[in-house]
């Protein structure tokens, strides 16, 4: 979230779409309750079907899942047509005046630079125009045709309303009365927030729906407000935490990268992390960079990393490929080319797409090692439990090892919730069994582990030997260690550049925040961007002060947000060019002539002037960006682009099957379905009574939804013969699964393209442990396809049958 | 104020009347004080109260835990009753079904309690020591890492790879959890790493 949970209050217009927070995130979505109650606040929500946040809706639209980018686009398309734009805000902190270079190009659904073989684009086109100052060259008039907003005007015209409603299936006046209703927020007194979730992400294109919705919140001048911005409700408790902290592929903590392969030394990986300003006197952030890198490997490599050998940089791996995401590696495993596998609190067999190789590829694991507090089916995929999980035990090879972990009631530490508070809890029960906390068992593995290379030898033991492991019980680092190693130290004596006599952090000093940091080694920080949340202060996520001057819902005193303690990040867009609030009834901070200051950290430099610096601090331009450059994968701008397995065929460019970059493997084509062949549009979704595949282990809410269930149309029950109640098998190219048929007035068709288009709808609460009853979940159907940016799997656009059928054999 | 007030410590100091600043900290000022003053020392004063969150969605709503025992006394604690915690700014109290019910998680009867393996080819688990199954997991790890770490590719230049194992994160675990993870993984050089972030 850019903003938080609380600031939901502030808002005038809330659009949920790509979500459904009444069900899936019910006490956040009281603060749109608020908002209603207190400040007359509309609710609109888009989703495919009527769901339990439309029941609450002002205003509710249907929509075909896999479409968004296009009603999106639409609703652009609207508000530049009908003038419906906050032009200060879009020429002052957009690049809409940025003058793109020749040769770029759109036609017929691609960009320019597209490699059909290697399905991906050649981005160098996608850039600006640099001028002989070696900046960007803008035209504040808007004129050249070339600049952003002409080119995004020109973009965006193919998305009529007529256009909308025959790709979506949204009936062409609610689509209108939804865009009147977000176009009225172009006002600067008028804000709009976005909350959305996995319907956004869950995509091939998944990273385009959500910057469709970030574009349009930027003409309409909603980002850096209170009661605005881009409202990412995550999923679970602490993946925003884990994102942070950067356990992925390619990812260091705090948003920098690993190396790939050709940049063989820290000179070279930091020639392209320059980050020099595109505009005169802009900040770019970013050129911090080499300080939060360096910083990192101290608190990694410590004193075996020097400035002689690039700071331990050949420690760390170098990638050969973008990213070996699970995708990919359960690829390579299903090759054979995996030996061994960790599954820390996770459920793959459940949670990755297309189960049958899911199962197929742990089979061919030679060892699996689970961490878990509960039964995961993971752990028993080995196990036969009839149709539900129809394995032949005495086939598979594969070793496996089941620790048991400790649960949230029993250990210490913090969760980064969505708006970005890391908020601390403590231990309140005794681990039943010998459970153990995760930090206890990483550290013996990693104890053993390098006991062994210490004895034997082996493979570059350096990086293992040479950990920074000084905790006061090397057998289990304590959480306030590792959050003070997080928050960063200081490793010398830190003295003060301009006065080399004054001491400005005494060595083994906690630094006050990332501003500190520095790039020679002086000192170490596990992940910047958390830097501040433990320092001489003491414990800042423990803080419970829960007072709130004036009702702002910043809440600043209570446990830490990162970056720096900010609530609400670009909050310097929030005024004006002269620092004024665009809207004085909701001020958020200002300018007094020679500081920002107000009711959030300012997200600028506390002195910088509003009408030289631009508010995105963090961008090269000073400014958001409506055309991403070549940032994106698939495109400086979103297109309309079908899911891999769609009910109709793209209707602006019939040629183009799904994403034409999002992530596949030549391997799962063949197992990709036509609508001929699997004719209904399925999706997949959360209920309030169960969270993923943890709850049906829980008496309570076994109770509450102990069965699983399919949801569909009347329409289709009657074309079909199904009866409420009644079972049904739902099967795809890839698996089916069994269940009981809701036939409920809340899925209805859609007319896409001329032709009904019914949806299939399939919650996943459901496996083979736990109290509930033994069922599938969405994963049995889904296909093995990836978004382009960050390859997540699309498992809310898929195709499937329906058939009634007779009751499955109990097991 | 970085330390910890329980309810407890608070409503203590609010039963004997140093209300004053202490109370005043928790923004509900006399209100709250005279409200738990007046039903809660019963129900209180056989049980430890811990603050934690929920560890289901990313509304990350405050609760109290109630349990029998002190573990900061290095006592055996065992939870008996969880509830929303009515400090919290987000949910002020209030919980979804699947928080209401968090005691059934902490009590579930399938919850791990002992380290287990199945050996290839087997249709059960079989109980072992923790030493044994890390010291498994330790000698697995070397000899798979030894056997295919990609020290230098073609050109000689170091990428210290290991492909052949993988490890995936979880999106409940702490941050500090994470970080250690994260610190333990990376040094051994696998790259197939990643968590629920982009699931
Ligand atoms: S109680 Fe419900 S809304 Fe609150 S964090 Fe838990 S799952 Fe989310």
């Amino acid at each position: 979230m850019t903003n938080s949970w609380t600031d939901i209050r502030n808002t005038d217009l809330v659009i949920i779409m790509g979500g459904n927070a009444a069900e899936a995130h019910p006490c956040g979505f009281k603060w749109v309750t608020e908002a209603k109650a207190n400040r007359g606040a509309k609710l609109i929500v888009v989703d495919p079907r009527y769901t339990r946040s439309a029941s609450v809706s002002d205003f509710y639209a249907p929509i075909r899942q896999g479409t968004d980018i296009a009603f999106l686009l639409g609703v652009i398309n609207y508000c530049i047509q009908n003038d419906k734009v906050q032009w200060q805000y879009v020429k002052a902190f957009t690049n809409a005046a940025y003058v793109v270079k020749d040769g770029f190009a759109y036609k017929d659904g691609l960009f320019t630079g597209y490699d059909e073989n290697k399905r991906d684009y050649d981005r160098s086109t996608w850039e600006y125009e640099i001028g002989p100052d070696g900046f960007a060259v803008v035209d504040e008039t808007l004129q050249n045709p070339r600049c952003v907003w002409n080119l995004l005007k020109a973009h965006v015209a193919a998305y009529t309303p007529e256009m909308v409603e025959r790709i979506c299936g949204t009936p062409k006046d609610k689509f209108l009365k939804v865009a009147q209703m977000i176009a009225e927020c172009s006002s600067p007194t008028k804000t709009m927030t976005s909350m959305y979730a996995l319907g956004w992400t869950q995509h091939s294109k998944g990273s385009q729906n959500i910057r469709s919705m970030a574009m349009l919140q930027l003409i309409l001048g909603n980002i850096g407000v209170r009661g605005g911005g881009m409202n990412a409700l995550r999923g679970h408790s602490n993946i925003q935490g884990l994102t942070d902290v950067g356990l992925m592929s390619n990812l260091l903590p705090g948003y920098l990268n690993i190396p790939v392969e050709r940049e063989t030394d820290l000179a070279t990986y930091m020639s392209s992390r320059a980050f020099k300003p595109l505009r005169p006197n802009q900040t770019s952030y970013w050129q911090n960079y080499k300080k939060f890198f360096v910083s990192f490997q101290k608190a990694m490599w410590g004193g075996a990393a020097t400035a002689e050998n690039d700071f331990a940089y050949n420690f760390l791996p170098k990638l050969d490929v973008p990213a070996y995401d699970v995708l990919r590696t359960f690829e390579m495993m299903h090759q054979g080319k995996v030996n061994g596998y960790f599954c820390q609190g996770f459920n793959p067999l459940l949670a990755f797409p297309n189960r049958q190789k899911i199962t197929e590829s742990l089979s061919k694991l030679k060892w699996l090692v689970t961490m878990d507090p509960l039964e995961t089916e993971t752990s028993r995929f080995w196990e036969n439990h009839g149709e539900y999980n129809n394995v032949n035990s005495a086939s598979i090879q594969t070793e496996v090892i089941q620790l048991p972990s400790t649960c949230f009631a029993e250990d210490d530490g913090s969760l980064t919730n969505s708006g970005r508070w890391l908020q601390w809890h403590w231990a309140g029960g005794t681990p039943p069994g010998e459970a153990k906390h995760d930090t206890w068992i990483m550290a013996q593995i990693h104890r053993r582990l390098r006991a062994l290379y210490e004895k034997e030898g082996g493979a570059f033991p350096d990086p293992i030997l040479n950990l920074t492991w000084n905790y006061k019980d090397p057998g289990e680092p304590s959480p306030e260690e590792l959050a003070k190693e997080i928050n960063g130290y200081a490793v010398e004596t830190l003295y003060d550049p301009a006065d080399p006599t004054k001491v400005v952090l005494e060595k083994g000093k906690q630094v006050v925040n990332f501003s500190v940091l520095r790039d020679d080694g002086t000192t170490a920080c596990g992940c910047w961007i958390y830097s501040g949340c433990f320092n001489e202060a003491g414990n800042n996520m423990a803080r419970r002060d829960n007072s709130d001057p004036d009702d702002t819902g910043a809440y600043l005193n209570w446990t830490f947000a990162w970056p720096l303690n900010r609530r609400i990040l670009y909050n310097r867009a929030s005024a004006d060019l002269q620092g004024n609030p665009w809207d004085p009834t909701r001020k958020l901070i200002a300018w007094d002539g020679t500081k920002w200051s107000g009711y959030d950290v300012p997200d600028i430099a506390p002195n910088a002037k509003p009408d030289v610096v631009g508010p995105f601090i963090m961008n090269q331009e000073g400014v958001s960006r409506l055309f991403a450059r070549g940032l994106m994968r698939d495109g400086p701008f979103p297109v309309h682009y079908e899911p891999f397995e769609a009910p109709i065929a793209n209707v602006i460019a019939p040629k183009i099957r799904g994403n034409p970059v999002a992530r596949i493997f030549q391997s799962d084509v063949p197992q990709f379905a036509t609508s001929e062949e699997f004719p209904y549009a399925a999706t997949s979704y959360r209920l309030t009574e169960h969270f993923h595949y943890w709850t049906k282990h829980n008496r309570v809410n076994a109770t509450l939804q102990p069965e699983f269930f399919v949801e569909i149309s009347e329409q289709l029950a009657a074309e079909k013969g199904i009866a409420h109640g009644s079972w049904v098998r739902v099967w795809s190219k890839r698996g089916e699964v069994k269940a009981k048929a809701v036939v409920t007035k809340r899925i209805k068709p859609l007319i896409c393209d001329g032709k009904p288009v019914h949806v299939v709808g399939i919650p996943l609460h459901w496996g083979f442990t736990g109290q509930a009853r033994k069922g599938w979940g969405p994963n049995s159907l889904t296909p093995f396809v990836g978004d382009a940016n960050i390859e997540t799997p699309e498992y809310k656009a898929f195709l499937v049958n329906i058939e009634p059928t007779t009751a499955p054999a109990t097991v | 104020m970085n330390v910890e007030l329980s309810r407890r410590g608070f409503l203590k100091a609010a039963g004997v009347g140093v209300a004053g600043t202490t109370i005043g900290a928790f923004g509900f000022a006399e209100l709250e004080a005279a409200h738990a003053a007046a039903i809660r020392p019963f129900k209180l004063a056989n049980t430890m109260e811990t603050r934690n969150t929920c560890p289901y969605c990313s509304v990350a709503c405050g609760i109290i835990m109630y349990s029998k025992g002190d573990l900061r006394k290095g006592e055996t604690a065992e939870i008996l009753h969880i509830e929303g915690d009515a400090d919290h700014p987000t949910n002020r109290g209030t919980l979804c079904p699947k928080g209401a019910a968090l005691k059934d998680f902490v009590k579930a009867e399938t919850r791990l309690k002992y380290p287990m393996i199945r050996k290839p080819g087997s249709d059960k688990f079989e109980r072992v020591s923790w030493d044994q199954a890390l010291d498994r997991i330790a000698r697995l790890m070397k000899d798979d890492r030894d056997a295919n770490f990609i020290a230098a590719n073609a050109a000689g230049v170091p990428v210290n790879r290991w492909t052949t194992v993988g490890f995936l994160a979880a999106s409940a675990t702490t941050n500090e959890t994470a970080y250690l993870t994260y610190k333990v993984v990376r040094s051994t050089g696998i790259v197939a790493f990643d968590n629920q972030a982009r699931v």
